[in-house]
């Protein structure tokens, strides 16, 4: 092994000499498995989308059923990861700062929409908000806003799904969060609320943007828990997922695909962009 | 402001600073409301509408045989998927956490590309490689090999929707937990699977379960990549969350539920399971810190 030992060392100068054995076996599986079921299949995806040609796919881009399907997807996922983020954070402090009885319950509770089929999330969901179902009878009685089976149920579904993205990335760096510069900002006069927002704010803001980010891609792709609560009409309440199902029933792949990559270039986009942000605060906020 | 010394039973840690008693109660009351309407009653539905018509309509849904065959196919889809997902999720922390090379992140990534597409979009990606008009189709068709609208579609699109639920799991916990021990069992003299066997895998017993339960809630889940592959076919390519929907469509609301509840048991026991493991990990994490 030791006279091996120079050889290795040039040969596989892109990683650090280590003891332990099976590295190649343990790569080259994971890198075959990752092509196979992964790499693959999406490069497929883009392949077909490339070979759509620029007109085809601008006609199907611009079509106004598609562009309202998306404007729907992405503004729902939108609005339910702002809601999420708000009511994250706070679920988050409470979980974490506070002790109650029934917190376990509470903290087991929020991964509730990780473990539920999004199907059964969404005949449940689509039970309690329809115009004769408990939430959905008193929100139209007391307040006049039909929930189930228009646009705001998306919303609605988009939030069940997208909660636990929040609490659970502003959670642990809630707990890591050292005590002692709160202890200093309220002895040098601060006051509770300027604590909060100037001292402990800005050091979670990072961990609330990729939550966010969650909430929204998670909330963009989604499908099961929002067809049974939206009655999918079109320009209505039909969400880009749905779309590309009716196309592929359609036999219309070049529309399906066509939808399908514009889906993931903007939520790539997105992606990026709060990539970046979050790499920006951290470097204005931060402590690593 | 309120720097309450706190003497409100709400508060047991000792707090020097911190937010009035009124504004705890208040951030408290938020959360539980928020989360007793937004998760729970969605849950508390789903028990009430299966039992509504009374126990023998629930009974009755579940012994149909179209309900049978589901569990079956969702059970199979399963045994196959996780089992996959866990040999990977194994070599692939072996190499990330115990090694240290270039494009390592890049490759985090990759495995997580799975989390970022839409488990429609998922679905249609394996339409196009397996589909009537696609290179692979027609031959596999050729050679007798059905894939799309069969058993074999329903599992390659749960096996991608699953991909990367063991890998995450495992990678942060043997990261954390470094190679020094794997390190001197080696040079003691032990082969790679022995150290593999012995060491790692009692260390990351919990966390490996974890992974792999909830890699099986979502392959038993997963609704939108399996209903664009599976094509629909009763008794032969449906699996739970398809049979539901179909149900609940056929407007037998109470047929529906009583299946969904299956699935949410599962959800329940997954949960629970969850809870009990991170009690344990707190208590030998606690350990760890005093030292």
């Amino acid at each position: 092994m030791t006279a091996a030992a120079p050889d290795r060392a040039r040969r596989t100068s892109w990683r650090r000499r280590s003891v332990l054995p099976g590295f190649n076996l343990a790569l080259g599986y994971t890198l075959a498995y990752l092509s196979l079921i992964v790499l693959i299949p999406l490069a497929a995806l883009a392949i077909r989308s490339a070979s759509l040609g620029w007109t085809e796919f601008w006609a199907i881009a611009t079509d106004p059923r598609i562009v309202a399907s998306l404007q729907l997807s992405f503004g729902a996922a939108i609005l339910a990861a702002i809601v999420n983020t708000v009511f994250g954070v706070i679920v988050a402090w409470v979980l974490v700062r506070y002790r109650f009885p029934g917190r376990r319950w509470l903290d087991a509770a929020v991964d509730l929409p990780f473990a539920l089929p999004t199907a059964v999330a969404g005949i449940a969901l689509a039970t309690l908000y329809a115009p004769n179902g408990p939430f959905g009878a008193f929100l139209e009685g007391v307040f006049g806003v039909k929930v189930g089976f228009t646009s705001l149920g998306v919303v609605v579904a988009l939030i069940f799904v997208g909660l636990p993205f929040v609490v659970r990335t502003v959670q642990p760096v809630l707990e890591e969060i050292d005590r002692e510069t709160e202890e200093v900002s309220a002895t040098l006069g601060a006051g509770r609320l300027r604590t909060v927002t100037r001292v402990i704010m800005p050091g979670l803001l990072p961990a609330i943007l990729t939550g966010f980010a969650l909430s929204f891609a998670r909330g963009v792709g989604e499908y099961g828990s929002v067809i049974f609560i939206a009655n999918n009409l079109p320009f209505q309440s039909e969400i880009a997922p749905l779309l590309i199902v009716i196309k592929l029933e359609e036999h219309n792949y070049a529309g399906a695909t066509a939808i399908a990559s514009i889906m993931l270039v903007i939520s790539f986009a997105m992606l990026f962009v709060i990539n970046l942000l979050q790499a920006w605060s951290r470097k204005w906020f931060g402590h690593d | 402001m309120t720097e309450a010394t706190s003497t409100s039973k709400i508060n047991k840690p000792r707090q020097t600073i911190g937010e009035g008693p009124r504004t705890r109660l208040a951030l408290i009351a938020v959360a539980l409301v928020f989360l007793a309407l937004m998760l729970i009653a969605p849950l508390v539905v789903v028990f009430f509408e299966a039992f509504s018509r009374g126990l023998g309509v629930y009974i009755d849904a579940l012994a149909m045989p179209d309900t049978m065959s589901a569990l079956q196919l969702t059970l199979l889809v399963a045994a196959i998927a996780v089992p996959a997902n866990l040999v990977f999720g194994v070599a692939a922390s072996w190499a990330i956490a115990k090694f240290e090379f270039k494009g390592k992140s890049f490759l985090l990534t990759l495995i997580d590309l799975p989390f970022a597409v839409s488990p429609v979009v998922s679905g249609l990606v394996f339409v196009l490689l397996f589909g009537a008009n696609s290179v692979l189709g027609p031959w596999l068709a050729d050679m007798g090999i059905q894939v799309l609208f069969a058993v074999p579609g329903i599992v390659i699109a749960t096996i991608f929707i699953t991909f990367p639920f063991v890998a995450r799991e495992l990678i942060p916990l043997m990261q954390q937990q470094g190679s020094s021990e794997e390190e001197a069992a080696v040079s003691l003299g032990a082969g790679g699977w022995r150290t593999f066997f012995l060491v790692t895998l009692p260390n990351v017993k919990w966390g490996l379960l974890y992974g792999v339960l909830l890699c099986n809630a979502r392959a038993m889940g997963e609704f939108g990549a399996v209903s664009v592959v599976s094509g629909h076919i009763r008794g032969q390519t449906n699996t739970l969350p398809l049979h539901i929907e179909i149900l609940y469509n056929d407007n037998k609301a109470a047929a529906a539920f009583a299946v969904a509840s299956l699935l949410a048991m599962l959800a329940l026991l997954t949960l629970a399971v969850k809870t009990l493991l991170e009690a344990r990990f707190a208590g030998s994490l606690a350990a760890q810190r005093r030292h």
